[in-house]
């Protein structure tokens, strides 16, 4: 548990390192899926080719949008490119910036699916079944299909128990044939995409650096700030929060003593926290009139300026304390009438 | 977990160690994908030799550029390789230190997989088995050219049909395994012997120059970290002082369009500062319809000149 959550700190500890290791735990997770996956070759002529395909490009097609929904930066990517101009310029330099990271995060994990596929061999053994090369591989004194039922036999290559053209061609040597293409085609594939991603890498510095520099400084920046603003924001509310609760219970305080007919009683210098934070509040029934009308007219959203320069609420009434309260332990027991 | 953590720290307290340490796992990384990796030899004669040398060089180069990647040390050295001069002078000795400890600390995975590779032997029968010569073997000795072809292609395949019963199937097997087997140990000693040589004789050439190369390498790989943190540090402040002076030009606006009561007394002067003179509904969307519509320029000199 110590242990995760130290990682989890370090992860945390920087934006990138962050998004370094969502990527990382998407590419586990393709190679884990792919692993659970149960994957059951149709062997029949036409569909093979389709399944075979599907599976092999559809999940990273899947992943890599699913990159794109996990990336926190696609709203702030979006946000930025449509805001109005305003009095501040929009750069296309940070907005290509931020979208050619988040892609190459995305890619990860679909290239990591495709190259699991073709080194593990049973999707394009599947798929490509039917076009392997007879005439080379198999028995040529064999009296020939039509050739609608050598497709159909090829196709059972995948399917060991139903496979029924042992004389034709055996199982084994076309089902090597077929894995041996598709790890050749696996190996090429991860070689290909490495050296892109190595040419990428080392021809930027030579190139765009200064470019490179500002565009992730003023990303970074606009990050901070859309955080910066939420967090403003929310100590705002949390403020304008607390003083209308308070003047809500002030209001009724007030409003309540009103209708009785008599002062509100002022709170001594001397009462003690407790007395204070019962705002006024003292029996059931006021209590009950305080959570009624917080239900039923909540106050609206405009804070009173006066009332934001004294604190004990009593704005306005002078009158001295008719007594002083004594302070008394009451087990209100709340019921609802509603 | 005392531990974990002191290796952990340990690693990533110099920029040296957490390069070994990337490089270290690219070779266990190379030995696992080895093992997990499924190896089945085509057994047909010119594809034999295709998939074998395949299999024994193309995943050597790929970890060599992936060790490239993920080393940040190479981004750093390309940057001091491509900029301009400015006012600080270049040293190539600097430049070539780095470039050397970056090729040796990539090396290692495509030479860990080449040798598990060797050591295993499967490979090297696959691709050589055609090359065998067959009179060496009673089982081939005495059948024509293209089928000697054909079985000795077939003598990977344990399983297959040809060649499950031929007895000369396991002495070729054996003979290209102890091949296989002795390249790959000399390969490994071949190696150990120079890189020990190396270390040993590095302090009788040029000691000086190598110290100073490996103190100004350190020197800018910490340089360009510190601006990058400076940099970051810098965003949030000037995020900030930005956020601040746009609550507060709401604030005058506010003040210039609403008729307000002159300020009582200095109570809950905390509690307005918290609210910024923003105190009700309209104030507050009109305040987020200005973010967004329009945001503030990128420019706090008059903040932080008040």
């Amino acid at each position: 548990m110590d242990k995760f959550r130290m990682i989890f700190q370090f992860l945390q500890s920087n934006q990138e390192s962050f998004m370094n290791g969502i990527c990382g735990i998407m590419a586990l997770a393709s190679a884990q899926m792919y692993s659970a996956f149960d994957f059951n070759c149709p062997c029949l002529p036409h569909y093979n080719l389709a399944y075979g395909l599907g599976i092999l490009l559809v999940p990273p097609f899947i992943l890599f949008l699913l990159g794109f929904v996990l990336n926190n930066n696609v709203s702030m990517l979006a946000e930025e490119w449509r805001r109005p101009r305003g009095h501040r310029g929009k750069d296309p330099a940070v907005l290509r910036y931020m979208f050619c990271s988040m892609a190459q995060r995305a890619m990860i994990a679909p290239v990591v699916w495709v190259s699991v596929t073709l080194l593990d061999g049973k999707c394009i053994t599947c798929a490509f079944c039917t076009s392997v090369p007879v005439e080379t591989l198999g028995n040529t004194s064999h009296p020939g299909f039509s050739q609608g039922e050598m497709k159909r036999v090829l196709a059972r290559i995948p399917c060991k128990e139903i496979y029924d053209g042992q004389e034709l061609i055996a199982n084994e040597v076309a089902v090597r044939y077929l894995r041996c293409i598709s790890q050749a085609l696996g190996w090429c594939f991860v070689l290909l995409m490495t050296t892109l991603a190595f040419l990428v890498r080392s021809l930027r510095p030579c190139f765009t650096q200064a470019i490179f520099l500002k565009s992730r400084y003023w990303s970074h920046y606009i990050d901070i700030e859309r955080k910066l603003f939420d967090e403003t924001c929310a100590e705002h509310a949390r403020s304008f929060a607390r003083v209308c609760i308070q003047q809500f219970f002030e209001g009724m305080t007030t409003d309540l003593a009103a209708i009785r007919c008599h002062p509100p009683r002022k709170t001594p210098a001397d009462a003690g926290e407790a007395i204070e934070k019962l705002l006024g509040i003292t029996d059931q029934s006021t209590m009950n009139s305080a959570l009624k009308n917080w239900h039923r007219c909540k106050p609206p959203l405009h804070l009173q300026h006066r009332a934001l320069h004294s604190s004990n609420g009593w704005a306005g009434e002078e009158h001295p304390p008719a007594h002083s309260p004594v302070p008394r332990r009451e087990m209100a027991a709340y019921y609802s009438r509603v | 977990m005392d531990r974990f953590r002191m290796i952990f720290q340990y690693f990533q307290s110099n920029s040296e160690s957490v390069m070994n340490g990337i490089c270290g796992l690219l070779a266990l990384a190379s030995v696992k994908i080895y093992t997990c990796f499924d190896f089945s030899c085509p057994c047909l004669p010119w594809y034999n030799m295709a998939y074998g040398l395949g299999i024994m060089f193309i995943p050597p180069v790929t970890f060599f550029f992936c060790g490239l990647i993920l080393n940040r040390q190479s981004l750093v050295m390309l940057e001091e390789w491509s900029r301009p001069q400015g006012s600080r002078k270049k040293d190539l000795a600097v430049i070539r230190y780095m470039c050397s400890s970056i090729m040796q600390r990539a090396m290692v995975a495509p030479i860990v997989w080449i040798i598990v590779t060797l050591l295993d032997g499967k490979c090297l029968i696959c691709a050589f088995s055609g090359s065998v010569d067959p009179e060496k073997f009673v089982g081939f000795a005495n059948t024509t050219p293209v089928q000697v072809q054909q079985l000795l292609a077939k003598v990977p395949c344990k399983d297959d049909e040809l060649v499950r019963n031929n007895t000369s199937r396991k002495a070729v097997s054996r003979y290209l395994r102890c091949w296989s087997q002795a390249l790959g140990w000399s390969i490994l000693l071949i190696l150990i012997v120079a890189a020990f040589l190396a270390r040993l004789l590095r302090p009788c050439f040029d000691q000086v120059t190598l110290l100073q190369a490996r103190h100004w390498s350190n020197y800018i790989d910490i340089e360009q970290k510190i601006f990058e943190e400076t940099c970051c540090e810098h965003s949030r402040q000037f995020a900030h002082k930005c956020i601040l002076h746009f609550f507060e030009s709401m604030r005058q606006e506010i003040k210039l369009h609403s008729f307000r009561l002159p300020r009582e007394g200095e109570g809950a002067e905390r509690e307005e500062d918290l609210l910024r003179g923003i105190t009700n509904q309209d104030q507050v969307n009109k305040l987020l319809k200005m973010w967004y519509y329009e945001k503030p320029p990128l420019n706090v000199s008059q903040v932080t000149h008040r």
